[in-house]
């Protein structure tokens, strides 16, 4: 019934050429998009008032346009100022930025529930501003917002898929190749789904040994 | 109890509105040293926000406040926060860092503030906990212990930094009854070792005991102050007693 000479000669090959592109789509991606929201969850807490501003408008305009319209916009718009992408380039750019946006939300939010009275605890005592959020309210923020910056990355483990639509040659655009050539749809993606869902597993276990590793009592339930 | 002469901290004239309403008026004070001053009053008196004053973390809108007669630039951020290194603040909520042990509850301010090693900071930390009674606790998070001892616990925090006065914004009204005692004991071996403190508190027993002198605050003023013997004589007309004898009625 499985035909395995063609998923070990076709179909096996051609998927693992485009998981490593993937991987090189997602974990930079992750990685930059995290950092960036970081900083920019943080500037939508405490920055001055128009850096908020603008910080807000970054995120209604990220969240509020489709990942697959920002795309294409950054590959086939952008151009006619003069910039230019290369597909990679331009599905790594696009992947950050609208994580980034996502990821500050669940970063304002964790900082956002720390206790204004351990704040003023921690002034009593004789920290300045930055001591207070370098000691005290970010290493609970982090606690508090691992799960929902977790949740993101797996988000964008899927959503790497789009990359395709700008003919970046990733897990998607391989398979989507090979299933046009050989006609065989149900093979090639039900493979891709199982490399997808390796990939989000993985990620599963990673994220919960995390939070795992930096429990404390109080903060959740184990 | 031993009182002498020189004054630790004065504050003179403190106002603060806020959104146009006056919630302190003109407070003004002294407190020597190893005295142990009272506030009392209805709630909604001011006496949580004249504490928070007292140390800045609400701003005054006017008034002046000297630490061992140097007055306090309160716009200086590094003069403000050396100051309050030196006052110890205890609050109703206990406020301890969640994500940190007892021990390092108490040790990170000598760690970050006055740059103490670890090592060091630990030893402090653990005769603090120790002079608190709770060197057994020391590896336990604030979710894992009881409110006395979380209360302790801050108690602890602020003897660590060696404070030149305490104060306490009613420290024991979060607590349940039964664990009134062990805070107050704390706070009663404090004063009687001679620690200099300010605390706002409706604990009137404790008051009347160990109280060098009691100040009645009302809308924002402190209306009637003296030692608690005068203020709460029998047969005297004071708003305190008056105010002491219709808490008692209730309790």
């Amino acid at each position: 019934m499985i035909d395995t000479v063609f998923l070990s000669q076709d179909v096996l090959p051609t998927l693992n050429k485009g998981l490593l592109l993937s991987l090189g789509l997602i974990i930079p991606a992750a990685t930059l998009g995290f950092a960036c929201g970081v900083m920019l969850g943080c500037l939508r807490t405490f920055g001055p008032r128009w850096l908020r501003r603008l910080g807000d408008a970054y995120t209604a305009l990220l969240r509020g346009v489709p990942l697959a319209v920002q795309l294409m916009m950054i590959y086939f718009a952008l151009p006619k100022l003069g910039i230019y992408f290369e597909p990679y380039g331009a599905a790594l750019t696009s992947f950050t930025l609208c994580t980034a946006a996502y990821q500050s939300e669940y970063i304002r939010g964790a900082l956002l529930s720390i206790r204004q009275g351990q704040i003023k605890a921690a002034q009593a005592l004789g920290f300045t501003t930055l001591q207070t959020i370098i000691w005290i309210v970010i290493p609970q923020a982090a606690r508090r917002a691992l799960p929902g910056c977790g949740n993101e990355i797996i988000y964008l483990i899927k959503y790497s898929s789009l990359a395709y639509l700008v003919t970046c040659m990733e897990l998607m655009g391989h398979g989507k190749a090979l299933a046009s050539d050989t006609f065989r749809f149900t093979e090639v993606f039900l493979t891709m789904g199982l490399y997808y869902l390796g990939m989000v597993t993985l990620a599963t276990w990673l994220l919960h040994w995390l939070e795992r590793r930096y429990h404390i009592p109080g903060f959740g339930a184990r | 109890m031993k009182v002498s002469d020189d004054i630790v901290l004065r504050i003179e004239g403190i106002s603060k509105s806020l959104s146009g309403k006056p919630i302190l008026e003109d407070c003004t004070l002294a407190v020597r040293r190893g005295e142990l001053k009272v506030l009392i009053g209805p709630s909604g008196a001011g006496k949580s926000t004249l504490l928070q004053c007292i140390d800045c973390l609400i701003q005054p809108d006017s008034g002046d406040i000297w630490l061992e007669g140097e007055r306090l630039e309160r716009k200086n951020t590094r003069k403000l926060c050396d100051y309050r290194a030196q006052v110890g603040m205890i609050f109703q909520d206990f406020n301890l860092f969640d994500h940190l042990t007892a021990e390092e509850n108490v040790a990170i301010a000598l760690r970050k503030v006055r740059g103490m090693d670890r090592r060091a900071a630990k030893a402090r930390a653990m005769e603090e906990l120790g002079r608190v009674g709770l060197a057994r606790r020391a590896l336990l998070y604030p979710a894992q212990l009881s409110g006395g001892q979380k209360q302790r616990v801050a108690i602890a925090r602020a003897l660590a930094m060696d404070p030149k006065v305490i104060l306490l914004d009613e420290p024991t009204s979060a607590l349940d009854p039964e664990l009134v005692g062990e805070v107050l004991a704390v706070i009663r071996d404090l004063a009687r070792g001679g620690m200099t403190m300010i605390m706002a508190t409706h604990q009137m027993e404790f008051a009347r005991a160990l109280a060098t002198e009691i100040l009645f605050m009302e809308r924002g003023r402190i209306i009637e102050q003296g030692a608690p013997e005068t203020l709460l004589a029998e047969g005297s007309t004071t708003r305190t007693r008056d105010f002491c004898t219709r808490l008692l009625e209730m309790g």
